[in-house]
C-alpha cells in the first residue's frame, strides 16, 4: 500500500523525520517496507523566480534569464524555452544538480557552461529534465508561495511510504488507517473527513432495490443514487493524490470511488444507473454459461461459484473484483448508482484467483475481511465527494441490504489484565488517549476497567487481549520491561529415539562420515527401484500439490535421495566418500496420519587414498562398511551381529547381511546392486548400512550393571585352525568363546595357499583366557584348549594347524 | 635366606654401566639367561624350606618382570641417544583418521536446542504429516481466514479412505496444541522439526525448512518474560553485545504478537516471530486464561544459520554439495 505523505498530512500532523515516522509505524505493526521519494534526486534544485529576461546577444532563439533563488546574488542562465517570462516561479537547478538529459533521457550532472559566448550558471527546468513527465515544450511553472531557495522536493516532490499490512489489519490498506496509527504514536488526533451531503428528492429505495440472493457471500450491499452528475476530469488535487498513490485518474466519478477506497480501505463501484436493466441490483451466483465483459475489456466465462452483481437480466460486475463494461460510467452518464458493499473474503479470493492474475485493488482489500460496518461510512464519504466534484444531487436515503448485520459487542478489559499480559500498568488517561487516537471508542468503568468497541474500519478487536495489544504496541514493545522466567522448571520428557538419533549422528561423524539432509519428496519409481522387496512396494504418501510434479511421494526410504547425493559428490570426494542421513520415512495408513519412522542410512565407497608412509591406495569395500557398523555398535555399547540369511532386491545378493541385535533384525548391510547404483549415477561400488532407529532404540541397554575387572592375570594363546573354506569365522569365534575360561577370541589371520589343502583355509585366533577367581595354571589353559579343539573338530571339522 | 633387594640393586647398577648392544646382551645372559643369576634363584625355589618358598618364589617372579622392564627401558635410552642427529621430518603428512561432519542445519539446531535446554526447556518432536485441524483450525486459522495466505500449503492427496484432511505441516506450531493435550503447566518446551511451504524457491526461500517452536505457560507470565527469555537466547546465540528490538507483528494464535529483530552487521534482521499465547488457545486446553498466561515463539533454523555463517543462498542446505558441507568444518572448535 502506497501512502503518500502529502495525502496523509490531510488527516494528521506529525513532527518527525520521514525515517523516524517510518520506523515508528513499522515498530507498531504497520511495516514500512520502503520509503519512496517521487521526482528522483533533486539535490541542488530549488524554488527560484525569473527576475529579468533579456535577449541573448548571439542567438535569436535563446534568452538570458536572471534568477533569484534566495542567495545573496542572483545568477544568470541561458534559456531556450519559449514560455519563459519575468515574474515566473520556477524550478532552478544549480550547477552540480542531477537532471535528466532531455535527449538521451539519462541522468546527467549539470555543469557550468558557455552557450554562444555567454556563461550559464544553472538551468530553469522542464518537467522532463526533472523526471516528472515527458513534457519538454517549455519550463515548468510552479504554483507555490514557498520562499525562494526552498528545495524543490519540499514543494513538488512527495515521499511515499510503502506499507505492508498484516492480514488482520485491512485498515492499513488505507491512508486514514495509517493516519490513525500516526495520531496514536504521536499523541495527536485525526481530522476525520466529511461524510455529510445534502439529500433530496424521491427516496432512493423507491427508485431502485437491492436483492441479495447469497447472504453468506454478501453480508451487506448499500446503494446511493446521485442524479445530474456531469462526468469530466476530477479536480487537480484529486488527480494528484491518486497519481501519488499509484492510480491513474479516469473521471470525476470513478476517481472518487478510487479515492475513497484508498482513503478508507473500502472498495466502491459506480454504475451508470440508466444502463442497469430494470433499474435494480441483484447479488447472486453466476448462472450457467453466463458471460461478463469487464472494464479492462476481458471477457469472462463465469462459473456457478462466482458471485456477481446483476441487474434484472444479466451480470454487470464481478462482485468485489471489477465492474462490467456495459454499465461503465461514461461522459454521457447523468445518474449513477454507487455501490458500497461487503463480500465474503473466501468467495472473492476464489473468483479473483480464477479470473485475474494477481487480484485487483478491490479484491486485495476484500480478501482481508472487511467489517461490514465500514460500508455506510465510505458510501456517505463518496457521495459527498461526488456531489462536490461532479455536481448533481444525491437522492435521499441509502438502500441498505444488510443480511449479515450482527451485534458488535463491547469488549471489557481490566487494568489487572493489562498488567498481567504486558507487565506494566499504564495510566487510565494514557490508555484512553491512545485508544481514542486510534478511533477506538472507549469508556472508563470505575474502579478498574475499560469498555471498548471495535471501530467500523477494523474487525480485530474482539477480546480483551486485542485491546491489550493496542496498548502494548502503541507504547512500544521496546518500552516494556524485560524479566527472566520465574517459577519451577517442569520435568523434561524423554524421547529415546530422538536421543539415539543424536548419538548415531555423533558416532558416524566421528567415524569420518558427513551428514546430509535431503528432501523428503521423491519419485515413486525411485522408491520402487530401491525397494527391498520390489514385488511389494509399500503404499506411499502421495502429495496433492508437490513442488516438483515428478517427486510427489513422501519417501518411505532414505535410499533414493542418498544415492543421488552420493553420486553428486563422488567427483569431489578424495580418499573415499562416506555420507549418512538420519531422517524420517513415511508409511501410509488408510485414513490416518502416516507412520513416521526414524531411519539412518550410511553410504560409503570409492578409493581410500594411500599415504607417504607406505600404506597403499585401495578401494573401500564391504568390510569398511562393516567396520563402520562395528564401531557404531561399540559407540552405542551394543554388538551388531550379521546374518547372511536375508534378501534385499536393491542390494547385491551374496554381499548383503541382516544386522541384528540380540537376535532381532534392526537393519541391513550390503553392497548396493550395481544396476541400482548406476541408475542414480553412482560410479563403482557403494556400500549401504541402513537401520531403523525405532527398532534399535528399545534394544539399547540401560538396565545392566557393570562387572568389576578380574584381578587375576590372563593367559594368551594363539590358536590356528584349518577348516573347510565354507566355514564362517564368526561361528568359530562364537564357539571358542563358549568356553567359560575364554574372555575373548579375535581373528588375526586368514591364510590359504601352499601349506593348506585345497578347499580349506587356516584361521588364526588370539584367545585370551582368564578366570574371575584365580590365577590360571598352564594346566588349566591346556585343558580348556583341548575342550575347545574337541568341540571345533566335532562341530566344524576343524583341525589344529602345526600340531 | 636370599636377599632379593641386594640382588636387584646389583643388577640395576651393572645394567646402568652397559653402554651398547653387546653389553646389554651380556647383561641379559648374566641375569636372565638360562644359567643367569635370577634364573638360578627361580629354579632353586623348590628346594627352599617350605616357609621361605612362597615369599622368595613370588618375589623372584616379580623381580624377573622388573628386570625385563629395566633392560627394555635401557635399550630405548640407548636407541634414542643413538638417533640424535637423525630427527623425523615432522613436516611429512600424518596418518589421518577421517573426520566427518554434522550438517549445518543439525549444527545450528543443536546450538539453539542447547541454549533452551540450559534454560530448562523440554525438547519434543511432532509429526511432519499433520492434520489440517492442528496445523490451522485449532490455531485459530479456520478455512477462508485471510491469515491462511501466510502459509502456502502442500496437501496430502486424498487416499479415498475418508479420513481428515492431511498436509505437510507449514510450521511447528501444531505441537503447541499437541503438547497441551498431554501436559499441564508449568510448560516450557521447544519443538524442533521440518516444515514445508508451497513456495517457489529462491536465494531466501526454500520449500522445506527447519523450525524451532517454543511454548511457555505458567501463572501470570507476561510480555516481560517473553522479552527476558528471548533476549537471553539471542545474546547466547549472537553474542552478549547484540542489539535487539521487538516489533508488532501478527500471528493468529498469539495476542499481542511480535517479531524479534537483531542488529546484525549494521542491519536489522528478523530472527523469530513470537507473542503471548492467545487466551482462546489456553481456554481450549482446559486451562483458566485468567490464571495461566504464556508465550510462544518460532524461528527458522536455516535463517539463523544463514545469519551466523554468512550463507547467501538457502538452497545450498539441501543440495548437500560436499564442498558446501566442508565449509562448516572450520566451526568445529566453536559450534
Amino acid at each position: 500500500m502506497d501512502v503518500p505523505l502529502k495525502w496523509l498530512a490531510r488527516y494528521v500532523d506529525w513532527d518527525l523525520s520521514v525515517e523516524e515516522l517510518a520506523h515508528r509505524l513499522s515498530m507498531a505493526g504497520a511495516e514500512v517496507e520502503r520509503i519512496k521519494r517521487s521526482g528522483g534526486d533533486w539535490d541542488q534544485v530549488v524554488v527560484g523566480r525569473v527576475a529579468v529576461v533579456e535577449q541573448h546577444p548571439n542567438a535569436d532563439r535563446l534568452r538570458l534569464a536572471t534568477i533569484e533563488f534566495g542567495a545573496d546574488e542572483p545568477l544568470q542562465v541561458v534559456c531556450g524555452a519559449p514560455n519563459l517570462a519575468e515574474g515566473q516561479t520556477i524550478a532552478f537547478a544549480q550547477v552540480g544538480a542531477q537532471l535528466i538529459d532531455p535527449s538521451t533521457r539519462e541522468p546527467r550532472k549539470l555543469r557550468k557552461g558557455k552557450i554562444r559566448g555567454v556563461t550559464s550558471l544553472g538551468m530553469v527546468c522542464s518537467e522532463r529534465e526533472l523526471g516528472l513527465s515527458d513534457e519538454h515544450e517549455g519550463i515548468l511553472e510552479l504554483e507555490t508561495d514557498a520562499e525562494l531557495g526552498t528545495p524543490l522536493a519540499d514543494v513538488l516532490g512527495d515521499v511515499v511510504l510503502d506499507v505492508k499490512p498484516t492480514p488482520n489489519r485491512p485498515d492499513h490498506f488505507s491512508i486514514l488507517g495509517i493516519a490513525r496509527e500516526v495520531a496514536a504514536l504521536t499523541e495527536g488526533a485525526v481530522r476525520e473527513p466529511s461524510t455529510s451531503y445534502a439529500e433530496s428528492g424521491t427516496p432512493a429505495e423507491r427508485r431502485t432495490s437491492v436483492e441479495i440472493e447469497d447472504a453468506a457471500g454478501c453480508p451487506r450491499y448499500t446503494a446511493i443514487l446521485i442524479d445530474g452528475v456531469k462526468v469530466g476530469p476530477s479536480p487537480q488535487w484529486m488527480q494528484d493524490a491518486l497519481s501519488s498513490a499509484g492510480m491513474r485518474p479516469i473521471n470525476n466519478v470513478v476517481d472518487v470511488t478510487n479515492y475513497v477506497m484508498l482513503e478508507w480501505g473500502q472498495p466502491l463501484h459506480a454504475f451508470d444507473f440508466e444502463l442497469l436493466r430494470g433499474g435494480r441490483i441483484v447479488v447472486r451466483r453466476a448462472r450457467p454459461e453466463e458471460r461478463l465483459e469487464l472494464l479492462d475489456g476481458s471477457e469472462l466465462e463465469l462459473l456457478a461459484d462466482d458471485l456477481v452483481i446483476a441487474d434484472a437480466e444479466r451480470a454487470v460486475a464481478l462482485a468485489g473484483i471489477m465492474g462490467g463494461a456495459e454499465s461503465e460510467i461514461s461522459d454521457a452518464t447523468t445518474t449513477i448508482l454507487l455501490e458500497t458493499a461487503n463480500f465474503q473474503e473466501a468467495s472473492i479470493r476464489r473468483s479473483s484467483a480464477r479470473h485475474t492474475e494477481s487480484g485487483t485493488e478491490a479484491s486485495r482489500r476484500f480478501e482481508k475481511s472487511l467489517n461490514p460496518e465500514l460500508a455506510e461510512l465510505a458510501a456517505r464519504r463518496a457521495a459527498a465527494l461526488i456531489v462536490e466534484t461532479a455536481g448533481g444531487s444525491a437522492c435521499s436515503g441509502i438502500v441498505d441490504a444488510y443480511p449479515g448485520r450482527s451485534h458488535q459487542p463491547q469488549v471489557v478489559v481490566t487494568q489487572r489484565r493489562i498488567e498481567q499480559v504486558l507487565g506494566i500498568q499504564p495510566s487510565v488517561e494514557a490508555v484512553r488517549g491512545l485508544l481514542s487516537a486510534l478511533g477506538i471508542s472507549n469508556r472508563w468503568l470505575p474502579p478498574d476497567r475499560f469498555a471498548v468497541s471495535c471501530p467500523p474500519w477494523r474487525s480485530d478487536i474482539a477480546v480483551a487481549d486485542d485491546v491489550v495489544e493496542e496498548i502494548g504496541r502503541v507504547i512500544g514493545y521496546d518500552n516494556l520491561p524485560s524479566e527472566p522466567l520465574p517459577g519451577a522448571v517442569p520435568d523434561p520428557g524423554v524421547d529415546p529415539e530422538r536421543e539415539l538419533s543424536e548419538r548415531i549422528r555423533d558416532i558416524l561423524t566421528g567415524l569420518g562420515l558427513r551428514e546430509v539432509i535431503t528432501y523428503v519428496a521423491v519419485e515413486v519409481n525411485e522408491l520402487a527401484l530401491t525397494a527391498s522387496d520390489s514385488a511389494h512396494v509399500p503404499a506411499t504418501v502421495r502429495l496433492q500439490n508437490p513442488m516438483n510434479a515428478a517427486r510427489d511421494r513422501m519417501r518411505n526410504s532414505l535410499r533414493p535421495a542418498g544415492l543421488r547425493t552420493f553420486a553428486l559428490n563422488q567427483r569431489e570426494a578424495r580418499g573415499g566418500l562416506g555420507l549418512y542421513e538420519v531422517g524420517k520415512t513415511f508409511h501410509s495408513r488408510a485414513g490416518r496420519q502416516p507412520d513416521e519412522d526414524r531411519m539412518v542410512l550410511a553410504l560409503i565407497g570409492g578409493e581410500m587414498a594411500g599415504s607417504v608412509h607406505g600404506e597403499p591406495e585401495r578401494m573401500l569395500d564391504f568390510y569398511d562398511a562393516k567396520g563402520v557398523l562395528e564401531q557404531l555398535g561399540s559407540g552405542l555399547g551394543t554388538v551388531f551381529d550379521l546374518s547372511a540369511e536375508v534378501q534385499d532386491d536393491a542390494l547385491a545378493s551374496g554381499e548383503t547381511a541382516a544386522v541384528n541385535v540380540r537376535g532381532k533384525q534392526v537393519g541391513i548391510l550390503g553392497k548396493v546392486a550395481p544396476g541400482v547404483a548406476t541408475r542414480f549415477g553412482v560410479q563403482g561400488d557403494v556400500f549401504a548400512l541402513e537401520m531403523s532407529i525405532g527398532a534399535l532404540a528399545p534394544l539399547m541397554r540401560d538396565d545392566a550393571t557393570i562387572s568389576s575387572p578380574s584381578v587375576y592375570p590372563s593367559a594368551v594363546e594363539d590358536l590356528a585352525l584349518i577348516v573347510d573354506s565354507s566355514i564362517r569365522a564368526g561361528d568359530l569365534a562364537s564357539a571358542i568363546c563358549g568356553n567359560g575360561l575364554v574372555e575373548s577370541a579375535e581373528l588375526f589371520d586368514i591364510y590359504t595357499g601352499d601349506q593348506i589343502p585345497a578347499g580349506q583355509k587356516s584361521l588364526a585366533f588370539r584367545v585370551m583366557y582368564r578366570s574371575p577367581d584365580r590365577t590360571l595354571s598352564d594346566r588349566d589353559v591346556e585343558k580348556a584348549r583341548r575342550g575347545i579343539v574337541r568341540r571345533l573338530e566335532s562341530q566344524y571339522g576343524a583341525t589344529l594347524r602345526d600340531s | 635366606m636370599i636377599d632379593l633387594a641386594a640382588l636387584e640393586a646389583e643388577a640395576r647398577s651393572s645394567l646402568a654401566e652397559a653402554g651398547d648392544e653387546s653389553a646389554l646382551e651380556a647383561w641379559r645372559v648374566a641375569w636372565l639367561g638360562r644359567k643367569g643369576r635370577l634364573t638360578t634363584v627361580l629354579r632353586g625355589v623348590g628346594e627352599l624350606p617350605a616357609d621361605q618358598r612362597p615369599l622368595i618364589g613370588s618375589g623372584a617372579n616379580r623381580l624377573k618382570g622388573v628386570l625385563e622392564e629395566a633392560i627394555a627401558s635401557r635399550q630405548r635410552e640407548l636407541t634414542e641417544a643413538a638417533s640424535v642427529g637423525s630427527e623425523l621430518d615432522v613436516t611429512l603428512p600424518g596418518r589421518r583418521p577421517p573426520l566427518g561432519s554434522l550438517h549445518p542445519v543439525t549444527l545450528t539446531r543443536r546450538i539453539l536446542e542447547r541454549t533452551f535446554r540450559d534454560m530448562g526447556f523440554d525438547v519434543v518432536e511432532g509429526p511432519d504429516v499433520e492434520l489440517e485441524e492442528y496445523n490451522f483450525d485449532r490455531l485459530r486459522i479456520p478455512a477462508g481466514h485471510p491469515a491462511r495466505d501466510m502459509w502456502d500449503t502442500i496437501w496430502v492427496a486424498d487416499d479415498g479412505a475418508g479420513g481428515p484432511r492431511q498436509l505437510l505441516r507449514t510450521h511447528t506450531s501444531p505441537m503447541q496444541i499437541r503438547y497441551l493435550e498431554r501436559r499441564q503447566p508449568p510448560i516450557r518446551v521447544i519443538v524442533p522439526g521440518t516444515c514445508y511451504r508451497y513456495e517457489a524457491t529462491d536465494a531466501t526461500h526454500e520449500w522445506m525448512l527447519t523450525q524451532i517452536e517454543g511454548l511457555v505457560i505458567d501463572e501470570d507470565l507476561s510480555f516481560a518474560h517473553l522479552k527476558g527469555t528471548l533476549e537471553a537466547f539471542v545474546r547466547r546465540v549472537f553474542g552478549a553485545d547484540i542489539e535487539t528490538r521487538f516489533r508488532c507483528d501478527y500471528f493468529p494464535f498469539v495476542e499481542p504478537g511480535a517479531e524479534l529483530g537483531v542488529r546484525w552487521q549494521g542491519d536489522w534482521l528478523e530472527v523469530l516471530g513470537c507473542g503471548m499465547v492467545h487466551p482462546e488457545i489456553i481456554a481450549d486446553a482446559g486451562l483458566d486464561p485468567d490464571r495461566f498466561t504464556g508465550f510462544a515463539f518460532g524461528m527458522g533454523v536455516e535463517r539463523i544459520a544463514m545469519l551466523r555463517y554468512g550463507v547467501r543462498d538457502i538452497r545450498h542446505f539441501y543440495r548437500n554439495d560436499i564442498r558446501f558441507l566442508r565449509e562448516f568444518d572450520q566451526f568445529r572448535g566453536t559450534a
